[in-house]
């Protein structure tokens, strides 16, 4: 456990050296903050006391900036030889995966921290359901962590960092849009494995204030599956 | 603590990297490990790191089996990579700590061990510098003192002396030569000064096989074998000298010089010297002998041999 925080210690400090995580956290507040609270459809427009405008800006931006924040993860490593010093310490490559996807994890709530005055100030507006907005928080976490495993398999499959980008991108889409989109196409066992495997279904029942074991069941299976994928590729590189 | 490897093979696609080897490291050995680019040394260290995964054969790193108890090996195991890769936008001593922490050194003792590691390697003026900034020579040295922190008993060094500086390249033999003394160190080379500088023990490896192993006096003896004379005769014609030279009944043939009239080469019959015969026919027909040198073979001349058949 130790090595695990390590290792995400290092990689947090990098994210901060190299700027990446301030553009990333005023992009990130820049981006949900303009939607939410200036743009047309703000949340004065709706006039609802509630964060559901929030969590819409912030659950597509997190998606865009994922990619771009797990991308270096492996990719730069190998691609410098690092690796080769990383590995021949010792430590698994499991703790090696686990300290990557906790380094990210954590950046992203960084920024989900920095929008907790958004709540606060629409709480002064008006009577708000607080339950509802912890879960939308849950929720958007869980949906980071599902793409930030992604994003560290997609950085395992390679040494340059655009084409980890471009996979972690492309794998994404599925699961925001195109699975969505199928199974609003197909009905019956298809339509019901399209709809849920489509992750804002997930996303959206427990950012309405409902946790079901089967929506964590199925977060915590694509993350697992994405980890084990990246370590599994990590140890390919041995051979 | 000694390296043990038996029987390694490692094959790529279809070629063999390493075919077959085995060789002994012994503690307080230092091992230079030589051969042409491309002969298999880097392979082999990465499997005694536990980097790579190889096809068949055995290493033990003391007690520990490389593939069975892969942490234990790692945790006694100093490594430099080939490149000595390092994360460029850490600074020197916060890489030296995350190094140390990752190794699991003691927290009260992380300090002490960064601040001696900055004074072996001569990294004073350095350490808060981004290692990115840091010259090659410098780089080396953070290579070094990385792979050296929690005091490993085995080092493994892939062509230390890399793109540094001939002072440079000194204080690292230096270095490299002190800390032999007391542990394991393997280092490969493709320079066969540094190797002859540098260690008890030369294994010479050409296209995955080892071709010669020995002190590097021995592997000199070894190809040496007859013994070569360059000698220098003067005032005599050349075919008088040749021809009394021939009749000494140790030398096996006599060679003159090409373009210059009194100088020759010989060669002796195996472990026999010449030398007094020579000198006694210069006096015997007063020829002046003004040179009479004894040609070393040298490291370069075996290795050449050796790896080029």
């Amino acid at each position: 456990m130790k090595e695990i925080w390590i290792i995400s210690r290092r990689e947090l400090n990098s994210f901060f050296n190299s700027l990446m995580a301030y553009i990333l956290l005023i992009a990130f507040l820049g981006f949900s903050g303009f939607f939410t609270w200036i743009s047309g459809a703000d949340v004065f427009m709706v006039g609802q006391t509630n964060m559901q405008s929030f969590f819409g800006i912030a659950y597509w931006t997190l998606f865009f900036f994922i990619p771009g924040m797990t991308m270096g993860l492996l990719s730069e490593e190998t691609r410098s030889g690092t690796i080769e010093l990383l590995l021949t310490k010792p430590i698994s490559n499991w703790q090696v995966i686990f300290g990557k996807f906790l380094s990210t994890l954590t950046l992203v709530c960084i920024a989900l921290a920095f929008t907790l005055p958004y709540y606060i100030s629409i709480a002064t507006l008006g009577p708000l359901d607080h339950g509802s907005v912890w879960t939308g928080y849950l929720g958007l976490i869980l949906m980071s962590a599902s793409y930030i495993a992604i994003g560290l398999f997609a950085s395992s499959l390679s040494k340059n960092q655009i084409v980890s980008f471009l996979v972690a991108l492309l794998i994404g889409i599925f699961f925001h849009i195109i699975f969505g989109v199928l199974a609003g196409n197909f009905t019956g066992f298809l339509g019901g494995l399209f709809s849920y495997l489509n992750l804002s279904t997930h996303f959206e029942s427990i950012s309405r204030g409902v946790i079901d074991t089967k929506d964590l069941i199925y977060f915590f299976s694509l993350i697992a599956i994405s980890l084990i994928l990246a370590e599994t590729m990590l140890t390919r590189r041995r051979f | 603590m000694d390296i043990i490897v038996e029987n390694l093979t490692k094959i790529y696609g279809t070629q063999r990297a390493v075919d077959n080897i085995s060789f002994k490291v012994h503690t307080g050995e230092v091992l230079g490990f030589l051969g042409p680019n491309g002969a298999g040394k880097t392979t082999t260290m990465k499997a005694i790191t536990s980097f790579l995964v190889f096809n068949k054969g055995t290493i033990h790193v003391g007690e520990f089996s490389v593939t069975e108890q892969p942490e234990e090996v790692k945790k006694r195991i100093g490594y430099l990579p080939e490149n000595n890769p390092l994360y460029n936008d850490m600074p020197v001593i916060d890489y030296l700590r995350f190094v140390a922490e990752i190794q699991g050194i003691d927290k009260s003792r992380i300090k002490g061990r960064i601040l001696e590691m900055v004074k072996l390697c001569g990294l004073e003026g350095e350490k808060h510098k981004k290692i990115g900034e840091l010259s090659k020579g410098y780089r080396q040295r953070v290579g070094l003192a990385q792979a050296l922190i929690h005091d490993p008993e085995v080092l493994i060094l892939d062509e230390p002396t890399a793109g540094l500086d001939p002072n440079q390249i000194i204080e690292i033999r230096d270095l490299i030569r002190t800390i032999g003394r007391e542990k394991t160190v393997l280092l490969s080379s493709h320079i066969l000064a540094e190797v002859e500088a540098t260690c008890d023990r030369i294994l010479i490896i050409s296209k995955g096989k080892i071709v010669a192993d020995g002190t590097p006096e021995n592997l000199r003896k070894k190809a040496q074998g007859q013994e070569m004379l360059k000698l220098t005769i003067e005032d005599g014609t050349k075919n008088e000298i040749v021809a009394a030279l021939q009749k000494i009944s140790t030398i096996d043939w006599v060679n003159p010089v090409q373009g210059a009239d009194n100088r020759f080469e010989i060669q002796s019959r195996a472990n026999v010297s010449s030398r007094r015969a020579v000198f006694d026919i210069c006096v015997k027909n007063q020829w002046p002998l003004t040179e009479m040198v004894v040609v070393e073979t040298k490291l370069e001349d075996i290795f050449h041999e050796l790896t080029m058949n």
